[in-house]
């Protein structure tokens, strides 16, 4: 594949995310610092103040305002960004929903990090999974290259005209934001070319096509009230929009693959050695990394372990999932986050319903494990195979389905 | 520019011919002053086909928006309850920021309106933070004291011993156990290009000020009275006499701050009783027409809490006089 010129920097992942907002011509970035997405805004508070973007940079009071300002800069016809964390993502939970069932493409970096309390900065995956019904597109980063590369996408997906969906971008707190990795930038006029520019929805008033922007030549009201008579029209509006993003992602995937040289799978999820394994684990983010380590050390002793990695969570890739673990002896769902009270996470239960349907069901057990920033050891991954391959060759599955890996005993 | 400077009076015969950007057809309550606010501060707009309204969740905005109609001509956006000015934000900085690109041509000028639940309560926090980031915009904020659109709840504009679903009249309390919030004062601390406070019954002086606080360079916030006769309990037609008299009785003395000279002047009804302080209407005269204080006259009157209550805003409009003082 011929790919353009691309330059290597030695960033981490905030830094990464920085950078791809900074080529994708962000018009409006309201931001409220909270660890660990605080190099984000620092990064583009120099950008900002060397001159090097024409944003307008508001610096709000809270992420409620962060999220505030950002739709109404959307609905003002601007390309949006902002990003938060757990503690900030809670407060503007409230806007959160608004943004995306007003269909503004904001695009948000979350650095995942536990929820308080006890009051921890470090990596889980349970609040930005806690938004998965929230309407928003939600994709998954591995590394620090995929935030760069995801990020730009996320413009693009969700200024889509099929779509007009804010985006999710998440990438592991300190994991990915605070490590320092190789990282591959576009040559900015490349990346430019790439997002283009924002051309907001457009909506038919009185038999007349104008944009669905505040515009005092096309005055229009936008955020009425809609009750029992127009509510739900508006929800299911909201769901089909969900829905054509799926081939969008898929195309905008491949274009990035043919720009950069670098594709995340189908741009849904990313499989590795799934074809002929006996035993699967199914997983989101940087954990994604560690497992596919040790699925390579235990290939190369002959022990058929595969590896698939969830990229997009909305709109969840349930037929993919399928397709690829249907016959697979046994699956593990790891999760970086746990569902208190429920069978399992978000996670297990969407790809254990994926696959109800399907004849040949495999096992299927659900680990949480790594909250508050426990570091995930190989060793883990390693016992959960073993686990695995045991449910295979014996039939028996444990009493219960899912368990805490990780913990103190 | 000092917004004293800023000299414009409107004339009733104009604003008749004016086009209207509030139209008929909103669906607030018959004689509701909210309505009055909407028309009043829309006719005093320098360019009122060139600006965007961010409102929060209330009265107005329920009443005037119900999908699939508005009663708005200008762009116009709700999102949520308590962050009209951060959209507002958002909104300018769309602008500014397109307008750098070469994408817009123009700045539009941008009006919040909220009522005091979100100006007063949950809102403080966004509309103090965009004022300190200077943005360009008018907040109006009307005061119908309470949460009339969910039911009239008290707010932090609540009169004290005033009834309302959330602050009962019973054997242990007597309504709203505290005083109102000084809000007007709260944001004017802020410094913003201009602050005032206003009275639609004294429309001329309310509107002069709306198109100062649009003309001003800057933030500015227009904290309004609009009496709410379902809360107030009131007769519906004395919604102009109700405003009348929280002026003259000093519980809403009109005043307003230039934030360039950074000086507090008193508006002229509220002159005029500075000069002949014989002019100032004992607050019972503003209480009594109200049944949410029906229980400080009847069965029985209570004197220690009128007593108080006159103590109260005697002692704010003193405060008032002496930050006025030239």
């Amino acid at each position: 594949m011929v790919v353009g010129k691309q330059t290597l920097m030695g960033i981490n992942g905030d830094e990464a995310v920085a950078y791809a907002a900074k080529q994708a011509l962000v018009d409006v970035c309201a931001v409220y610092p909270i660890t660990p997405q605080t190099i984000i805004v620092e990064k583009y508070a120099e950008f900002v103040a060397e001159g090097e973007v024409h944003t307008e940079f508001v610096r709000v009071e809270s992420e409620h305002s962060a999220m505030s300002a950002c739709v109404g800069a959307a609905a003002a016809g601007a390309r949006t960004f902002t990003a938060s964390a757990a503690n900030g993502i809670e407060l503007m939970n409230e806007v959160i929903f608004l943004a995306s069932s007003i269909r503004m493409p904001i695009v948000l970096a979350v650095a995942d990090r536990s929820p308080s309390g006890p009051i921890n900065i470090h990596c889980d995956q349970t609040v930005s999974l806690a938004q998965r019904d929230t309407g928003w597109i939600m994709l998954y980063c591995e590394n620090a290259q995929e935030a760069y590369d995801t990020t730009l996408q996320a413009f693009r997906i969700a200024e889509h005209a099929d779509v007009q969906l804010p985006v999710m971008v998440m990438l592991d707190g300190f994991v990915l934001t605070h490590t320092l990795e190789n990282v591959y930038l576009l040559e900015d006029k490349v990346a430019h070319k790439f997002v283009g520019t924002r051309v907001p929805m457009e909506i038919e008033v009185g038999g007349q096509k104008i944009p669905l922007k505040l515009d005092p030549k096309t005055p229009i009201t936008i955020g009425p009230l809609a009750l029992f008579d127009y509510y739900l029209e508006t929800r299911i509006q909201h769901h089909e929009a969900m829905e054509r993003a799926r081939p969008v992602i898929s195309s905008i995937n491949d274009e990035w693959a043919k720009l950069s040289g670098r594709k995340y799978g189908d741009g849904f999820i990313q499989s590795f050695e799934v074809d002929d394994a006996d035993a699967v684990i199914v997983t989101t983010g940087s954990t994604a990394g560690t497992v596919r380590y040790v699925a390579r050390q235990l290939r190369a002793k002959g022990k058929k372990v595969g590896l698939l990695k969830v990229r997009t969570f909305r709109p969840f890739p349930s037929e993919k999932v399928a397709e690829i673990l249907e016959g697979v002896p046994a699956v593990g769902v790891f999760e970086r986050t746990h569902s208190i009270g429920s069978l399992g996470g978000p996670l297990f239960n969407e790809v254990r319903s994926a696959l109800y349907d399907r004849d040949k069901r495999p096992a299927v057990l659900g680990y949480y494990g790594g909250l508050g920033g426990r570091d995930l050891h190989p060793d883990y991954f390693e016992t959960i195979y073993k686990e695995l391959f045991k449910v295979k060759q014996t039939g028996e599955l444990p009493p219960r389905p899912v368990k805490y890996i990780s913990h103190r005993e | 520019m000092t917004t004293a400077k800023i000299k414009w009076r409107p004339k009733i015969k104009e604003i008749a011919r004016q086009e209207e950007y509030f139209t008929s057809g909103q669906r607030l309550c018959a004689g509701c002053p909210a309505g009055t606010v909407a028309r009043l501060v829309m006719h005093a707009l320098p360019r009122p086909e060139n600006t965007i309204i961010s409102n929060a969740t209330g009265c107005l905005e329920v009443a005037s928006t119900i999908y699939p109609f508005t009663a708005w001509r200008v762009p116009w956006m709700h999102s949520l309850f308590e962050n009209a000015p951060a959209n507002a934000s958002g909104i300018e900085a769309a602008y500014k920021a397109r307008i750098r690109r070469g994408l817009e041509k123009e700045m539009p000028d941008l009006l919040v309106f909220s009522g005091d639940g979100s100006g007063f309560d949950i809102g403080v926090q966004a509309a103090s933070g965009a004022i300190e980031r200077r943005h360009n915009f008018l907040y109006v904020i009307y005061d119908n004291g309470s949460y009339s659109n969910t039911g009239i709840q008290r707010s932090g504009a609540t009169p004290m011993y005033a009834w309302s679903t959330t602050s009962e009249v019973g054997k242990a309390e007597p309504g709203k156990p505290v005083w109102r919030k000084p809000i007007a004062l709260i944001y004017a601390a802020h410094n913003p290009a201009f602050a005032a406070t206003a009275s639609i019954y004294h429309w001329k002086d309310f509107m002069q000020k709306v198109r100062k606080g649009m003309e001003a360079e800057g933030p500015a916030v227009i904290h309004v009275k609009a009496p709410c006769h379902r809360s107030w309990r009131y007769k519906e037609e004395l919604g102009m006499q109700m405003s009348k008299l929280a002026v003259e009785t000093c519980y809403h003395p009109l005043w307003e701050y230039d934030g360039e000279t950074r000086s507090y002047s008193l508006s002229t009804a509220s002159k005029v009783i500075q000069k002949k302080p014989e002019r100032k209407k004992p607050i019972e005269e503003w209480l009594e027409p109200q049944g949410r204080f029906r229980h400080l006259f009847r069965p029985k009157r209570r004197d220690d809490l009128l007593k108080e209550f006159q103590r109260r805003t005697d002692e704010d409009w003193e405060h008032i006089l002496r930050i006025t003082k030239q």
